[in-house]
């Protein structure tokens, strides 16, 4: 009777050598309360060789076409070895043992015969071989519990290690919440649905997220409206995490992101905000939003910083320069090609709008329309992603206020706009008003540019905004 | 869209699928036929999964009816690259999926219907399926000259490919889909299904090229709503149960827990593009700068949808060596697509020297390289 009860590795998990069948005679004294992964008998193998059972349709030879298994890894019953095709048919191979895989019969593209061994697994002895044939999924569990699944209308997948220590505990399957493949049961899941009982007045509903608490006592709860159901009482369990880091390379968009910020690290940065009352603006975009729509465009606030950026970097060329590498010469681009940081699925990417000292406020808008839509569906060229020569990131669509913008090499400034708020301000006769406040905050290279410059530049900028009646009178 | 068919019943499919026995006036066992109300070729693959995965089909098979907005669909082991014209189908914004069956690819739009037979493992049979189909589309229209042939294709007047298939088998269910080409967009269809990417090597199921008809240019009275309700009605008859459609939509957790994660899933690159056999590229294509036609060798190794090994031969000091080194090291480990390559190159940019000329140069490589992905 006890033999049942002994249970190794389903838990532990053995990858590495082969190890010595020992059979603990001691297990057979444990009690029936013992935890199953909580074993000291160590695992011992007889390997069984998994054939490759019948497709259907007559099928005598597929080929394997993605293993998801590989020599050394423990599987479960049920889980997925790998994936076969013939004719035009997809076939998942799931394993009909628990064990540990050590030897792959075939490697990728090979045919596979049927009847033939696809894998070598390695069970533990205590369980026996199972039968040739595909194992039917009735668990060892009462009829009760047997109808409320068929009433659920679904399966539900649990190893016989988790359907055993789910029954010892009386605990329904249908009412855990599966955190495995397919939605199946681990371990970790009926743990974690202990848990939340013992400490808990009211049994748990199943869409709550909470954490259980540690159960601080070792009494149950006295009103539990739960019948039938006796609980074990725990001694201070710790909380089951499952969670396990995870590694992986730098590739893509955030190797791009290391270059560029690696490059910018070199730049000596200084920062210098500033409050901007955009309550003229507002009023002039919501006037000229309807005009730009019906000539099919979107109008944001961004063509109006753009464009007065620009304006100011004719007064401030140096913020529109590069500094070479040798820190010998500064070049004075000629281009305005402003840069709009994009937030897309993958990360940031920064287009530029070219040459904005000829460009009206519309063709602006225009552009970045084009520019959004290319971003959005990842489709920029080479060209819109290369040649700017000053950038401007609108944050604040996100949100915050100040930040710390990093400088794009091989730029010199850079200029973050934070959140528009409405926020009371005092006017020139000293009364209180409604104002649209907007900070923004530009970094620059202190090695050519000075706090001065930047200063003057940002209130040129500011004032445009502030009044835009006077980029009228700046316009080209 | 809405179905206007007196056979359309809009019951709850959960009180079907959690109480097979209860509020369904049918035979214990039989078949269940269900449409879709979503064109969205991933919600409606998610369906396919959800039904493959959760529901018991011992008792009962289930006929799965659904239409897709434009996209392509391939195999569950081919290579896109290979398939189909990608870069068409971003510029067309033509969606593209893959599915777990096996197969090879196809295009779908509203003028094509899918049909999909779930049953068990046991009871999975792919050509009686396609003979119902044969058989309800005779009864619909008796001159039809149609056959099933032993590829599992439908064929027309013995020539013309009106309909694929292709199949998952699981550990105990099985489904099998199939296409029927009622008035889909020939034009746009074989457009996109003609890959422009040369130098390809790899082992992926290659789909093989057909010529195809639509039912409509051989019956101009005939529509999808007529195909799907006579081979509705064969499905009902043969099964000896309700010939009433269920309506499900696909975005309801409330019948479907967990499918919107399914939905999600197949929409991931990792799935889509990752999920391609690893394949090399070797190809050469000609630059034209100014006055000179430059010739550019290529060689690459894609595993997992991700650039393995980058190999690009450029003319002797048209772009300084080093520069282009550090382009195949920032490649190796990126996506083969092209707007990683595209920004990936663009940063590199940032840390060279500022030359006018380079940056053309450089540029033009680009677009030349996000070409052949």
């Amino acid at each position: 009777v006890c033999i049942h009860r002994v249970r190794s590795c389903s838990s532990v998990r053995f990858i590495k050598s082969k190890y010595v069948c020992v059979f603990d005679k001691s297990a057979l004294k444990f009690s029936h309360q013992q935890r199953l992964f909580r074993t000291s008998a160590v695992s011992c193998g007889q390997i069984v060789q998994f054939k490759l059972s019948d497709i259907g349709e007559g099928i005598t030879e597929v080929t394997v076409k993605e293993w998801y298994i590989k020599e050394g890894d423990s599987v479960s019953q049920f889980d997925s070895i790998c994936e076969v095709q013939s004719d035009k048919a997809s076939v998942t191979i799931t394993s009909r043992y628990d064990g540990i895989i050590r030897k792959l019969h075939y490697n990728l593209d090979e045919i596979a015969f049927v009847g033939k061994p696809l894998v070598d697994i390695e069970i533990d002895a205590s369980k026996g071989v199972a039968p040739e044939e595909d194992v039917v999924e009735t668990p060892p569990m009462s009829h009760e519990e047997h109808t409320h699944q068929e009433i659920k209308g679904h399966k539900t997948l649990a190893t016989p290690a988790v359907r055993r220590l789910a029954m010892e505990n009386n605990i329904k399957l249908s009412e855990v919440v599966g955190t495995g493949k397919d939605n199946r049961i681990l371990k970790e899941d009926i743990l974690n649905y202990l848990a939340k009982q013992t400490g808990a007045i009211l049994p748990p509903s199943p869409k709550a997220e909470i954490i259980p608490p540690l159960p601080k006592s070792e009494t149950v709860p006295a009103a539990t409206k739960d019948k039938a159901r006796k609980i074990p009482v725990p001694v201070s369990r710790p909380i089951v995490f499952s969670g396990k880091d995870r590694t992986e390379p730098v590739t893509g968009f955030h190797k791009a992101m290391v270059k560029t910020m690696s490059a910018a690290l070199k730049i000596p940065h200084f920062g210098y905000c500033d409050e901007i009352d955009l309550t003229q603006l507002v009023q002039l975009r919501e006037e000229l939003k309807s005009l730009t729509q019906i000539r099919g465009v979107k109008l944001s606030f961004m063509p109006f910083f753009i464009k007065a950026a620009s304006l100011g970097l004719l007064q401030y060329p140096i913020l529109n320069a590069s500094l070479d590498e040798s820190c010998q010469n500064v070049t004075y681009k000629a281009s305005h090609n402003i840069g709009v940081a994009m937030d897309t699925e993958q990360g940031l990417i920064v287009p530029n709008v070219k040459n904005v000292q000829v460009c009206s406020v519309f063709e602006i808008a225009s552009e970045l329309n084009r520019l959004q839509s290319l971003g959005s569906a990842g489709q920029l060229g080479a060209n819109d992603l290369t040649g700017g020569t000053f950038t401007l990131s609108n944050i604040g669509t996100i949100g915050g206020t100040y930040t710390k913008p990093v400088i794009l090499p091989p730029e010199v400034a850079i200029g973050a706009l934070g959140k528009i708020q409405v926020l009371p301000r005092f006017n020139g006769k000293g009364e209180v008003f409604k104002a649209q406040i907007m900070n923004v905050t530009w970094s620059a290279d202190h090695r050519i540019i000075d706090g001065a410059t930047m200063a003057r530049f940002s209130n040129l900028w500011k004032s445009y905004l502030e009044n835009p009646a006077s980029m009228l009178l700046d316009l080209k | 869209m809405v179905l206007q068919s007196s056979l359309k019943n809009c019951l709850q499919l959960s009180c079907i699928l959690r109480t097979p026995k209860a509020g369904f006036r049918s035979t214990t066992s039989g078949g269940l036929i269900i449409q879709s109300v979503s064109n969205d070729v991933y919600q409606n693959l998610a369906v396919e999964d959800w039904i493959h995965d959760h529901m018991n089909l011992e008792n009962r098979q289930v006929l799965f009816l659904w239409r897709n907005s434009p996209a392509v669909v391939i195999g569950r082991h081919q290579n896109p690259w290979q398939e189909c014209n990608l870069r068409l189908m971003r510029q067309k914004n033509i969606k593209l999926a893959r599915r777990r069956s096996g197969g090879g690819t196809v295009y779908h739009d509203l003028g094509n219907i899918n049909l999909t037979f779930f049953t068990t493992r046991k009871k999975y049979e792919r050509m009686e399926n396609l003979k119902l189909i044969v058989k309800a589309l005779k009864a619909l229209r008796p001159q039809l000259d149609v056959h099933v042939t032993d590829r599992y294709d439908i064929l027309l007047d013995r020539q013309y490919k009106i309909s694929g298939t292709a199949a998952k088998l699981g550990r105990a269910t099985a489904y099998h889909h199939c296409t029927l080409l009622c008035n889909a967009d020939k034009f746009v269809l074989s457009s996109v299904l003609k890959s422009p990417y040369k130098g390809l090597k790899s082992n992926a199921t290659r789909s093989v090229p057909a010529s195809v008809r639509n039912l409509f240019e051989e019956d101009p009275s005939l529509t999808c709503e007529m195909l799907l309700d006579a081979i509705a009605e064969e499905y009902a008859t043969q099964h000896q149960t309700d010939h009433r459609i269920t309506l499900i939509n696909p975005a309801d957790e409330t019948v479907f827990p967990g499918i919107s994660k399914k939905t999600k899933e197949l929409q991931t690159w990792e799935w889509v593009y990752g999920k391609t056999p690893k394949f090399s590229v070797s190809t050469c294509f000609n630059m034209v700068y100014k006055d000179s036609v430059l010739d550019v060798k290529v060689d690459m190794d894609v595993k997992h949808g991700r650039i393995e090994v980058c190999n690009i031969d450029l003319p002797e000091q048209w772009l300084p060596p080093a520069l282009c080194s550090e382009l195949e090291k920032s490649l190796t480990g990126s996506r083969f697509s092209p707007d990683e390559t595209t920004t990936l190159a663009a940063t590199l940019l940032r840390v060279c020297p500022h030359d006018d000329e380079l940056h053309s140069r450089w540029n033009l490589l680009c677009e030349n390289m996000v070409t052949l992905m």
